[in-house]
């Protein structure tokens, strides 16, 4: 019955989108309020809609309801209750769902708080969002209804994947989306602006919180997915450019570009089509990021080619969007000129140069991961390439370091016109420091990489000159305390927030730099109560028992790390057995202190008579590694920092308009 | 054709659940010389697991990726150098085993694209910065409003007076329209709301 609701009121939010996505148009075209109004009433029943067939979902995973195919080939009566509710989106047609109820929730945040957004602008921004919507609920309800049924109705579900039974990756999705789905938002603003034809300032400033919210929630998601491959996947890595991975990471880098540029347009009122530009692909990218994950094309084409419906109905909704949003723009965006003047040394220069090497950046991980696909569709299978890390290495981070070597430089400038000697006068300590970083990492550390110094020297750089400038807005070491603290309160949020933000990406690049340059690693068999000597660490196998979790068996085995004789770590790691879904899994175990990770897992039980006391032991040093997700954390909050600025708050243009105009006669007595 | 379908469904099935079970290399792999081995660990992230996702036989459990593993190992110990080794590994199973795709006629377009993009890139911020110093020098003088913004003006200038029921000279709000209408700085001028509308500066 409940069910039988969520997809009544699916199919409602379906009509809702398609009356939202042609009335207000109408009304804007039109300028009759009492069409446009339509738009935000039917946002908000649409979210609520959503809202409810999401509600019922969680209904069938919670009470297990079985007749429900989702349900059945994803849940499992004995499944944790955290897991029963994550698993509504932990699979297809959840997660679609998911997809569409952030994208209303989204809409409906507009239409109640944007009253102060001129109402055709609104109108539009809301019918382009419902047809965002339109086109994934038609996708769900016709080729992945989440509330199909089952008959005869089955004794139990079919499980969960196992390694998805993780907080981790329980919380990744969601947040991921908020991310994807949040730049729909300056999708929808670009478009609005390119039918209106007009940018200017104010369209800077209402797009950039929502840009600033959706790039910290994709940084949180990212982060929170890499942590997990890290603590789960049981090999210590975190990053592997899998195409999935990358799915994400392509409309990180585009919103990043966004995220600065958006900047530009708010406080020089320039760059607007390249902005809208922008705008356009980073979502593009968030789309294409679906479509690579939700359609099987990445298995293999062939795959995608035996099951096309799901595939061919996504990338039609991409040619759509994407090929529409372009062509609207080629025909729009000329008319678009104006925007101040400013010199190549200057921060719209700086931020430019950031925006070209992030571009090129997106690009090339973009190339790298469609580049097999399209080779192999294009020569009908004859042709294939793979396209792995190393690539991706070679030729990602040579893009990387002027980038860096740029952000430390670009917030000493001026707008306008910047004085390229003064902002290197100001970067002296950052050059001191990243010159003492490297000499220091050279001789702590003799025998790792050449390029590993200078990438810490790098790391000094950015964040001492982030430091630097944060420091010398508030005065630090020129005045008195007191009045540096002062000055931290009065300075705008978004300066503290892209100071963190900046701060974090060097925090960052030390934790990848340390965890790739000297890691360390011993590959062994132990029987328990054996020691072996590891990379300065000995490593005994205490024990290894056996014992039954939730719903899983496991042996347990225990690790001792000494140094010299003396303890440093208990490690507990664990091999869990799932028996209902015929899986295993491994928990590492992992000791994190500020210089990094130690890390122990344990594999099979030898296969041998000979060996069949002994246990595979692994057992990794990864130095530095935790600064990874700190410097992820503090890009993420300096985000939220920044979005929390005064003149971002809902309805703060309206109020500093008001009270310009209070002023006005005030001023003339 | 299906059944190669099923073929390699279940083989990438099989390499998931592998994923998960531990990490690749086992104890009894490991060569005892360290030079050695580094070199084995080097190449095989370099090849591919060829029934996996995206997977290097360093990072794989699959049983092929184990005798892989164990094929760099024989030939590293046989003597051959790097190359040789990974040679011998694309003659038996082609391009594809490649993780870094090499540089040949149907991998141009992935390995230029990047690079060719790079120079353009800078040759338009040169050209900017060329133009730049142009404009520069042609827009040294102060400009005219056009007739159209100057009636836009002074619209506004009329509603102000229209609520100031006091005006005095040393208004502050009207020396700025002056001023705004006589700009000193050149560069000021140049934003939204152009100085004319065909964009042209006009001497004055």
């Amino acid at each position: 019955m409940i069910a039988e609701i969520g997809q009544y009121v699916l199919i409602i939010a379906l009509v809702l989108a398609a009356i939202q996505s042609v009335v207000p148009l109408w009304g804007a075209a039109r300028d009759e309020a009492r069409l446009m109004v339509v738009g935000d009433r039917s946002a908000i029943a649409q979210a609520v809609a959503l809202l409810i067939a999401f509600a019922a979902l969680t209904h069938g995973f919670i009470t297990s309801d079985f007749s429900l195919t989702v349900v059945f080939q994803n849940s499992h009566s004995l499944k944790p209750m955290l897991y029963k509710v994550s698993g509504v989106w932990g699979n297809h047609e959840g997660s679609m769902l998911l997809w569409v109820l952030v994208l209303a929730l989204f809409s409906a945040t507009v239409a109640i708080f944007g009253q102060n957004l001129p109402p055709t602008l609104k109108a539009r921004v809301l019918a382009i969002q419902a047809m965002i919507g339109f086109a994934f609920l038609a996708f769900i309800i016709f080729t992945s209804n989440p509330f199909a049924r089952l008959s005869p109705v089955p004794l139990d579900g079919t499980g969960l994947n196992p390694l998805l039974q993780d907080p981790g990756l329980a919380f990744h999705p969601p947040l991921l989306y908020l991310g994807y789905v949040g730049f729909s938002m300056a999708f929808s603003f670009a478009i609005a602006a390119l039918v209106e034809g007009r940018v200017d300032a104010a369209w800077g400033r209402w797009v950039r919180p929502w840009t600033l919210a959706a790039w910290a929630f994709l940084t949180g998601g990212i982060a929170l997915g890499s942590w997990w491959a890290y603590y789960e996947l049981g090999w210590g890595g975190w990053w592997f450019w899998d195409p999935v991975e990358n799915a994400s990471f392509m409309p990180w880098l585009f919103g990043t570009a966004l995220l600065h540029s958006s900047a530009v347009v708010e406080k020089r009122d320039t760059l607007k089509s390249w902005t809208i530009l922008l705008a356009i692909l980073t979502f593009s990218m968030s789309l294409l990021g679906t479509f690579l994950v939700r359609s099987g094309v990445l298995t293999s084409v062939h795959t995608f080619a035996t099951d096309p419906e799901r595939g061919v109905f996504i990338l039609a909704i991409l040619a759509i969007a994407i090929g529409g949003a372009l062509i609207l723009f080629a025909l729009r965006a000329p008319g678009m000129k104006g925007g101040g003047l400013f010199a190549p040394v200057s921060r719209e220069g700086a931020l430019v140069a950031n925006n070209m090497l992030l571009t090129l950046a997106a690009v090339t991980v973009l190339l790298g991961t469609l580049y097999p696909l399209i080779l192999e569709a294009l020569s009908g299978g004859q042709s294939r390439v793979s396209v792995g890390p190393p690539f991706f290495n070679a030729t990602f981070s040579p893009i990387m370091v002027p980038l860096v070597l740029l952000v430390a430089l670009g917030p000493f400038l001026a707008w306008k016109r910047g004085n390229l000697r003064m902002a290197f006068g100001k970067l002296v300590p950052a050059a001191i420091g990243a010159f003492l970083a490297i000499i220091i990492t050279y001789l702590m550390v003799p025998g790792g990489p050449a390029l590993a110094p200078l990438a810490m020297g790098l790391a000094a750089w950015l964040g001492i000159g982030a430091i630097s400038e944060w420091s010398g807005r508030i005065r630090l070491f020129r005045s008195h305390p007191r009045d540096a603290l002062r000055r931290i309160h009065e300075l705008p949020r978004s300066a503290s927030g892209m100071t963190m933000a900046h701060l974090g990406l060097a925090v960052m690049i030390v934790g990848i730099t340390g965890s790739s340059a000297w890691r360390a690693e011993l590959v062994t068999t132990l029987v328990p109560g054996q020691t072996a000597e590891g990379p300065g660490y000995a490593v005994t196998l205490e024990s290894v028992i056996e014992g039954r979790g939730a719903n899983y068996i496991f042996e347990r085995g225990t690790l001792l790390i000494t140094d010299g004789g003396r303890p440093v770590a208990k490690l507990n790691t664990e091999r869990r057995f799932f028996p209902v879904a015929n899986q295993t899994t491994t928990e590492a175990g992992i000791r994190t202190t500020i210089f990094g990770d130690l890390y122990g897992v344990i594999g099979e039980r030898g296969r041998t008579p000979e060996t069949a006391d002994a246990w595979t032991v692994k057992f990794f040093v990864n130095p530095l590694v935790p600064w990874i997700w700190l410097g992820a954390m503090l890009m993420a909050v300096g985000g939220f920092l920044s979005l929390s600025d005064r003149r971002h708050r809902v309805g703060a243009p309206r109020r500093a308009a008001t009270a310009l105009t209070k002023r006005v006669p005030d001023s003339a007595e | 054709m299906r059944q190669t379908t099923i073929f390699l469904l279940a083989a990438t099935l099989t390499c998931l659940i592998d994923i998960t079970v531990s990490v690749a290399v086992e104890p009894d792999e490991v060569l005892d010389d360290p030079m050695i081995e580094n070199r084995a660990r080097e190449i095989s992230s370099e090849l591919r697991c060829v029934v996996c996702q995206n997977q290097s036989i360093d990072d794989s459990d699959a049983d092929i990726a184990r005798s892989m593993r164990l094929l760099v190992r024989e030939r590293l110990l046989a003597g051959d150098s790097d190359d040789q080794v990974i040679g011998y590994i694309v003659a038996r199973y082609g391009d594809f085993i490649l993780l870094r795709p090499p540089f040949q006629a149907n991998t141009l377009a992935l390995w230029l694209t990047p690079p060719i993009m790079a120079i353009v890139i800078a040759a338009v911020a040169l050209l900017y910065c060329r133009t730049y110093q142009r404009r520069r020098i042609k827009d040294t003088r102060p400009h005219r409003l056009s007739l159209a913004d100057r009636r836009e003006l002074e619209a506004l200038v009329n509603r102000f007076a229209a609520v100031n029921l006091a005006p005095s000279p040393h208004n502050s709000l009207s020396n700025e329209i002056k001023e705004g209408l006589n700009p000193r700085d050149p560069d000021a001028n140049t934003g939204e709301g152009k100085p004319n509308g065909d964009g042209t500066p006009r001497p004055a």
